[in-house]
């Protein structure tokens, strides 16, 4: 096997799977045969590439294969018990051409993603489905990326495009009227897979750390086909902006370093331009949005020379900005975070505990925690030792457990 | 496709039908959405309410009849209608057209596959 022609193979397989899945399932209505049928061509690409020589467009030569392999089972299928239905699918899919749309416009991908991503659907089953079916990755792939094993995997895939089947789940891009709200359920998976990604630390699943990659990639797919819409570049720039600390965020033995203390030079410099960049072009369309705000949070991180040059007064106004647009008790910790680095803990300490006040984020650790390293700056020891047992008590992960404890032995020892 | 939408309510507003010759309401907010789903509407109706209702459960080859809903809940069944959508986003719309929709809840179910 020619190495040349597996990679040829392969970056085929990234730009491809999914315009040749999602043309066969708006064929056919099939996504079980779509599957299928895009993967045999794969596998023939491996077998006569290496003989034939690399076709002068593999995408339209893999269109073809698919959609002839697709014609053939549906003929076969056909002979058993001729359905009216079924004649139709097949007269449909032998007069389409080779399917070969470069423009974009009415790209079946768009489809496929807001398919995948319909609200009637599970988030589980939202995740799943674009990873197999847009991203396409293997359903072993897909179970490791999500912590399953491969048999419920495939049941959770399976009971989804059941789901679809059956509920009459529609296969397009949804009409104007629903299009802002169903764009922001598609972002949302997309950047829970992002986060998932970028949750998983070095040494577990390479499948799951490539998450981010993934992430990354169905962004930058979704900004080439809904141009002119600022959110998807809003998170396409938030996804970029976090991934360039990637290299930054653990030690060499593993432990998180946080934001402040992270060594600069190792952050990617492109991704940042890039980010920056895109953030910039977002924000001149004038329809600011949270994905966008939470960017330019990210941005005013990442372009900070050292920790100290942070501009918090600017990311604590762009906190409230976010609040405003998505009011939620997370959002305000944050809040309270930014205006103690741009006020003074004791103006953060105000927020903090209306917060409390309130009841909310109740068994989140790190509203305790927050408010433990107020009171620590404010030299308020016994009252943050006390906080910091309290978010003790609710941290589970070893990480921050060890962080806390560290803090919580600087405030009790003997000063 | 054909949706069933269950339309529910608190028990509380899901009234008996007024007596013979006491007059009913001049237009209610249901004639709006009936005009909005005419020619897609297959069937629908109003139930009585839930005190009106009989349970019927066999056990042991034995016919057991008894009063009220099947469970005591706040959220009761006031009616059902049968729509006929090209998809469930059309079923989901409609749905949220429904003037019970803005104090109860409409349950969207598809039908089985035939």
């Amino acid at each position: 096997m020619n190495s040349e022609v597996e990679a040829a193979v392969a970056d085929t397989f990234r730009e491809e799977w999914g315009r040749i899945v999602a043309f066969l399932i708006r064929m056919t209505g099939d996504w079980d045969l779509a599957e299928e049928c895009a993967q045999d061509a794969f596998a023939q690409a491996l077998v006569r590439w290496p003989r034939d020589g690399v076709p002068r467009r593999p995408g339209a030569w893999l269109t073809t294969t698919a959609r002839n392999r697709a014609l053939d089972r549906l003929r076969r299928r056909a002979n058993e018990a001729v359905k009216v239905q079924e004649a139709m699918v097949i007269t449909r899919l032998a007069e389409s051409g080779d399917a070969d749309d470069d423009s974009g416009i009415g790209d079946d991908r768009l489809r496929l993603i807001f398919t995948c991503c319909h609200p009637a659907l599970a988030m589980e089953a939202r995740v799943a489905l674009t990873l197999r079916t847009v991203a396409g990755l293997t359903t072993n792939e897909v179970a490791r990326a999500c912590l399953v094993t491969e048999p419920t995997m495939a049941k959770r895939l399976v009971r989804a495009k059941t789901k679809i089947r059956n509920a009459g789940i529609p296969y397009r891009v949804p009409p104007p009227q629903l299009l802002p709200e169903r764009a922001s359920g598609v972002l949302a998976v997309l950047y829970l897979l992002f986060n998932e990604g970028y949750a998983a630390t070095a040494g577990t699943d390479l499948v799951r750390q490539n998450l981010c990659a993934e992430a990354i990639r169905l962004a930058r797919l979704l900004v080439r086909l809904m141009p002119g819409e600022p959110e998807p570049e809003g998170l396409l720039a938030l996804m970029l902006l976090h991934h360039s600390r990637r290299g930054a965020r653990t030690d060499d033995a593993g432990e998180l370093v946080t934001l402040e203390h992270q060594d600069r030079g190792r952050w990617d410099a492109s991704e940042i331009a890039e980010g920056v960049g895109l953030l910039e072009t977002a924000l001149r369309r004038g329809r600011p949005g949270p994905y966008q705000v939470q960017a330019a949070i990210a941005a005013c991180h990442a372009t900070a020379r050292t920790a100290a040059d942070t501009d918090w007064v600017e990311i604590a106004a762009l906190y409230g900005e976010l609040a405003r647009l998505v009011p939620s008790a997370v959002v305000e910790l944050n809040r309270a975070v930014a205006v103690a680095m741009a006020d003074g803990p004791a103006a953060g300490l105000v927020l903090v505990d209306r917060l409390e006040a309130e009841g909310a984020l109740p068994g989140y650790h790190l509203l305790p925690a927050t408010r433990a390293d107020l009171l620590r700056r404010l030299h308020r020891d016994a009252d943050a030792a006390a906080a910091y047992r309290q978010a003790l008590g609710l941290a589970s992960s070893d990480t921050e457990r060890r962080y806390l404890e560290r803090r919580l032995a600087e405030v009790s020892g003997p000063r | 496709m054909k949706y069933m939408l269950l339309v529910c309510a608190d028990a509380s507003r899901v009234e008996s039908p007024p007596d013979a010759g006491e007059p009913g309401p001049e237009e209610s907010p249901i004639d709006a959405w009936l005009d909005a789903v005419r020619g897609i509407r297959l069937d629908g109706s109003q139930l009585l309410p839930p005190s009106d209702a009989k349970t019927v459960r066999v056990r042991d080859g034995e016919t057991l009849l008894g009063d009220g809903p099947f469970a005591e809940t706040k959220e009761v069944i006031a009616g059902y209608d049968i729509l006929e959508c090209a998809d469930l986003d059309e079923a989901i719309a409609m749905a949220a057209k429904h003037p019970v929709a803005k104090f109860g809840a409409i349950e969207v179910r598809p039908f089985w596959p035939e």
